[in-house]
């Protein structure tokens, strides 16, 4: 037997390993918000991506329900320092929605519904990593959780999930988002505890 | 406005939609001015409403603080606390109007 037994400082329990740095486990889902809950009727609602040169590329509702589907299952951190784990939502893949866009642009700026903006390199919408979702653990993705759809990007802060989405610009220079121009990190990885400026 | 928003706050059928009066602010801007900032006088740069901080709503269940004007939502300033700087942001005010002692003039 070594000197440092692997049991000496306890195991570390289930989730551990999921969790970023200082982070803390929530059953619940917290609801945050910087503003009056928008409320979108399906039958109005539309995502609209816009390229560095103007064009644009629709979605109504319909549309969207239109395109298949996935069902992630994802850990997701807010930068408020609660996580929870295995999330289970449906949504369309942005690899879906962007099959057809041509653009040259690298960097992307998300708007939502009631205004709000958040800015993240176009390669973290890509491969696998994002989607606009709209069921939530089953059900109807709730107003007060960013329904009818929100962005979802499970591997930074959560602040990038956009809820209330309404489009992507996609952009040749960085802008900073609502949060990234108040002080908090323009990229957001909860791996690198990248919260604020500086960090 | 957006159409189709549930509105400027209070009871949304899921919950208080989160805003309290702008003396939620005192506290936090304590830290940083010496004056009662809640007191002050600002104008909205989106509608032009003129009226005490105190009277703006404030958004804390969030990663800052976001105090929104009362006559059209948009945001008047914001404040973020991190554990070694606090950020400032006023762009949404033309300007404060703070209420000062003739006292504090210094000659």
């Amino acid at each position: 037997m070594g000197i440092v037994s692997p049991g000496f400082q306890g195991r570390p329990r289930r989730g551990d390993t999921r969790l970023p740095p200082g982070q803390y486990l929530t059953e619940g889902f917290p609801v945050l918000s910087a503003g009056p809950t928008p409320r979108i009727p399906t039958d109005r609602w539309e995502f609209v991506i816009t390229t560095e040169t103007g064009q644009e590329y629709r979605w109504s509702w319909a549309d969207l329900m239109a395109l298949p589907s996935e069902t992630p299952t994802v850990d997701i951190h807010c930068v408020t320092k609660w996580s929870k784990l295995g999330t289970i939502w449906q949504g369309v893949s942005l690899d879906t929605l962007f099959t057809e866009v041509d653009s040259a642009a690298d960097f992307a700026l998300v708007h939502s519904y009631g205004g709000y903006t958040t800015n993240l390199p176009l390669e973290d919408l890509l491969d696998g990593q994002a989607w606009i979702a709209y069921r939530y653990e089953g059900e109807a993705l709730a107003p007060e959780h960013g329904g009818p759809a929100r962005l979802l990007v499970p591997h930074l802060y959560f602040w990038k999930s956009a809820k209330w989405v309404r489009g992507i610009q996609l952009l040749l220079t960085d802008e900073p988002g609502f949060w990234e121009t108040a002080g908090y990190h323009n990229y957001g990885d909860p791996w690198r505890e990248q919260r604020y400026q500086g960090d | 406005m957006t159409e189709g928003y549930a509105g400027l706050g209070g009871y949304d059928g899921y919950g208080y939609d989160g805003y309290e009066d702008g003396n939620a602010l005192a506290g936090p801007l304590r830290e940083i001015f010496t004056v009662d900032v809640t007191a002050a006088t600002c104008r909205c740069v989106s509608c032009g409403r003129t009226g005490e901080v105190a009277t703006l709503r404030v958004y804390r269940h969030a990663p800052g603080l976001v105090a929104r004007c009362p006559g059209c939502d948009a945001v008047v300033l914001r404040l973020t606390r991190a554990p070694h700087a606090a950020w400032l942001d006023l762009k949404g005010t033309t300007a404060l109007r703070i209420p000062m002692s003739e006292d504090a003039v210094s000659v």
